[in-house]
């Protein structure tokens, strides 16, 4: 009698319950803790978070290999490449190129801003504790783009794909927080109260041919980062063409919804106690909060190079906008500028090199892909 | 003299605080204008009074459209 009972007793999750998925639970309850109740970035902390919990529950075999419902999710979704590329035809339709051609040369500190990336990328692998391909996908934490950083650490180190996503969506969620104390320590107040010189007018075939002339272009340079550019253009394309606005209101939102939710709980699905719990999570947390920081000052240094040689001065502000977080970082420049002059206003000229930004990671992206993936 | 106010960039007129004839103070909250899903205020340039209003609560601007003239001494 008592034997059965025990019998029965073991076909339920509780006997088997270890500490570490009950870790995991204060883990994923605290995503959806700060998703509700602090609003950080809850479209995909809290599938994240509730990921995590439904995967550390024992015996449920929803990460099961071929059977369960959320690796299948994951397996075709994430593997197979699906839903980033999805994400960027989203974000293309999304996206106004028009701040950034009516002031080109704003593109250099979306360039610029990428340093993070690399400078990371050298630390972590020297550390000793990354191979030079787990050292890429910390990198490229530091452009705060999730779904690039989803993208490469599935091609690179899928073991650290659910530490690198959180890091990253979780320095989007804190843009407000980490960027504007090294603004204001970088910069004097006489910078922050430059006013922009007016961009010059885009015209609506400058932003049509925008998507056509680049794509080929950053493809032919950096074909690994084809994925992620070809859709992410298809998607300005739907938006400048004008005429097929089901398509672009489809992207930007009903596609984007529908993927966001396979792609937060997959993610999230990822995190179980065995591979989250190491030491070295803290490591790619800290490695990455630097690249970002690292980013955000590589840019508005930049900003203030260019000014040693243009009499047309830059608000050097405008350089953390290069990180890829959009539009976050370009309404903290926006911010940032007008504690300093209420009457200046930066946020479109933020998005041009807050664009470039985007374009930035993912060229850094498909470097990486394609200097490391040879090296696997 | 006439002064305009100009919409310092593109979106969508959210809150309007000027009515014609009012007296405004440089710095008087004018407008306020949402894009990027930010609330971006826009001030009163100079002192002086309104003359005109050319836009309404849940109007889409673009940048560079005249919002309001106003007559200063």
């Amino acid at each position: 009698m008592s034997n059965s009972l025990t019998d029965l007793l073991d076909t339920t999750g509780f006997l088997h319950v270890t500490p570490g998925m009950a870790v995991m639970w204060a883990i994923g309850l605290t995503l959806i803790y700060l998703a509700i109740a602090r609003k950080y970035e809850p479209l995909l902390l809290l599938p994240i978070g509730f990921g995590i919990l439904v995967v550390n529950l024992p015996l449920a075999g929803l990460m099961k290999e071929g059977e369960g419902l959320l690796w299948r999710f994951y397996h075709h979704g994430i593997q197979w490449e699906v839903i980033p590329p999805l994400i960027f035809l989203g974000l293309g339709a999304l996206t106004d190129f028009r701040p950034l051609l009516a002031n080109p040369r704003l593109i250099f500190l979306g360039a610029g801003a990428q340093a993070g990336v690399y400078v990371t990328f050298f630390c972590a692998y020297a550390s000793g504790e990354f191979s030079l391909q787990q050292a890429a996908t910390i990198g490229i934490i530091g452009g705060a783009d999730g779904p690039t950083t989803i993208f490469l650490a599935t091609k690179l180190a899928p073991g650290m794909l659910g530490w690198c996503a959180v890091a990253a969506y979780s320095y989007m969620a804190l843009v407000p927080i980490i960027q504007p104390p090294i603004m204001r320590l970088l910069t004097t107040r006489k910078e922050r109260v430059i006013r922009m010189k007016k961009g010059r007018k885009v015209s609506q075939l400058e932003a049509l041919l925008f998507p056509l002339a680049s794509t080929p272009v950053i493809i032919l340079l950096v074909p690994a980062a084809a994925p992620l550019i070809a859709m992410f253009m298809l998607g300005n394309l739907f938006r400048e063409s004008k005429v097929v606005e089901r398509l672009t209101h489809a992207s930007q939102n009903e596609l984007m919804n529908i993927v966001t939710i396979f792609l937060g709980i997959s993610v999230g699905a990822t995190m179980n106690a065995g591979s989250f719990l190491q030491t070295k999570a803290i490591f790619i947390f800290f490695l990455g909060l630097g690249a970002f920081m690292i980013s955000t000052a590589a840019g508005i240094l930049l900003a203030k190079a260019m000014n040693l040689f243009s009499r047309n001065k830059i608000n050097p502000l405008l350089g953390a906008a290069g990180v890829s977080a959009v539009p976050m970082a370009a309404r903290v420049v926006h911010q940032v500028g007008a504690e300093a002059d209420k009457k200046n206003y930066l946020l479109m000229y933020a998005m041009g090199p807050n664009v470039a930004g985007v374009i930035g990671t993912v060229i850094a992206a498909g470097i990486f892909l394609t200097l490391l993936k040879v090296i696997n | 003299m006439e002064e305009k106010i100009l919409a310092p960039l593109a979106g969508k007129i959210l809150k309007l605080n000027l009515t014609a004839g009012a007296t405004v103070e440089e710095d008087d909250d004018a407008l306020v204008i949402e894009a990027m899903k930010m609330e971006t205020p826009v001030y009163v340039p100079c002192d002086g009074t309104v003359k005109e209003v050319k836009v309404k609560e849940g109007d889409e601007v673009e940048e560079d459209d005249v919002l309001a003239v106003l007559e200063t001494k």
